[in-house]
């Protein structure tokens, strides 16, 4: 199930990327309606790659808000590439999905 | 085969000894997530699991955006950039929230030192933006006043 949205333009002699994942980030201080702890369930790294090198990562806690959004811009990358995108969850669950950029 | 047992024994333990060594370097270019950090209730002692120690120095060449009232603590913008040369990574705290370290990007060679994402913030605290560059930490702070917390069910 892909889970990331990304929009990925070669502008020049950079590529600037705005990205979201579709996740919940729960982050283990909620409550349910019994008063049970909902367990923490957050994206906890992320990973993009452009042509087999990493133009950004990141290591996030539950404080990143529900669908979390990043920007930034590397140099390099044109119109038609790949950008591949790879995530794991505090919880172990991981993906790697792909995105073109425009 | 006319390398000397002894001379075999030599070499397995050097390379022995530099795996070890490898193992011993922080955090190279990839940082796994730290979890001692991640989990800190003090922004002081985030710092110090995250950076090891070494106290920020406040530089007007950090620049911190984010709203001076947030009306929504649960989705408050927050943009990190600087002009300084071989950064490698931006990390954002939020003081007062249960656990201040937020997020940690790293910046490879190549890519701009400029990253925006959002956060919650539970109350009116300071924000804080810490930059590593050329080996040494540089911060900028600012208070955002939230109206309605982000941390609550």
């Amino acid at each position: 199930m892909s889970i990331m949205r990304v929009k990925a333009k070669a502008r020049g002699a950079t590529t600037e990327v705005k990205m979201m994942a579709k996740h919940i980030m729960e982050t283990g201080q909620r409550k349910d309606k019994s008063g049970n702890i909902i367990p923490a369930q957050f994206l906890a790294e992320l990973e993009v790659r452009h042509a087999g090198k990493v133009v950004f990562a990141a290591n996030l806690g539950p404080a990143v808000s529900k669908n979390p959004y990043f920007s930034f811009s590397f140099a390099g990358g044109a119109s038609g590439d790949t950008l591949e995108v790879s995530w794991k969850e505090n919880t172990g669950t991981s993906g790697t999905e792909t995105a073109e950029i425009r | 085969m006319s390398m000397s047992r002894r001379v075999l024994i030599k070499a397995v333990a050097t390379g022995g000894a530099l795996l070890g060594l490898g193992a011993l370097l922080p955090r190279l270019a990839m940082a796994a997530w730290a979890r001692e950090a991640f989990e800190s209730n003090e922004q002081g002692a985030a710092l110090n699991a995250l950076y090891g120690g070494e106290t920020p120095e406040i530089s007007a060449q950090v620049i911190l955006d984010a709203p001076d009232i947030a009306e929504n603590g649960a989705v408050v913008p927050v943009s990190v950039s600087t002009d300084m040369a071989h950064v490698e990574s931006i990390s954002i705290f939020i003081e007062s929230n249960p656990a201040p370290l937020a997020a940690q990007f790293v910046i490879p060679e190549g890519t701009a030192a400029d990253v925006s994402t959002r956060v919650r913030m539970g109350k009116t605290t300071n924000v804080t933006a810490v930059v590593k560059a050329d080996g040494k930490l540089y911060s900028a702070t600012k208070e955002v006043k939230v109206t309605i917390g982000g941390c609550g069910g």
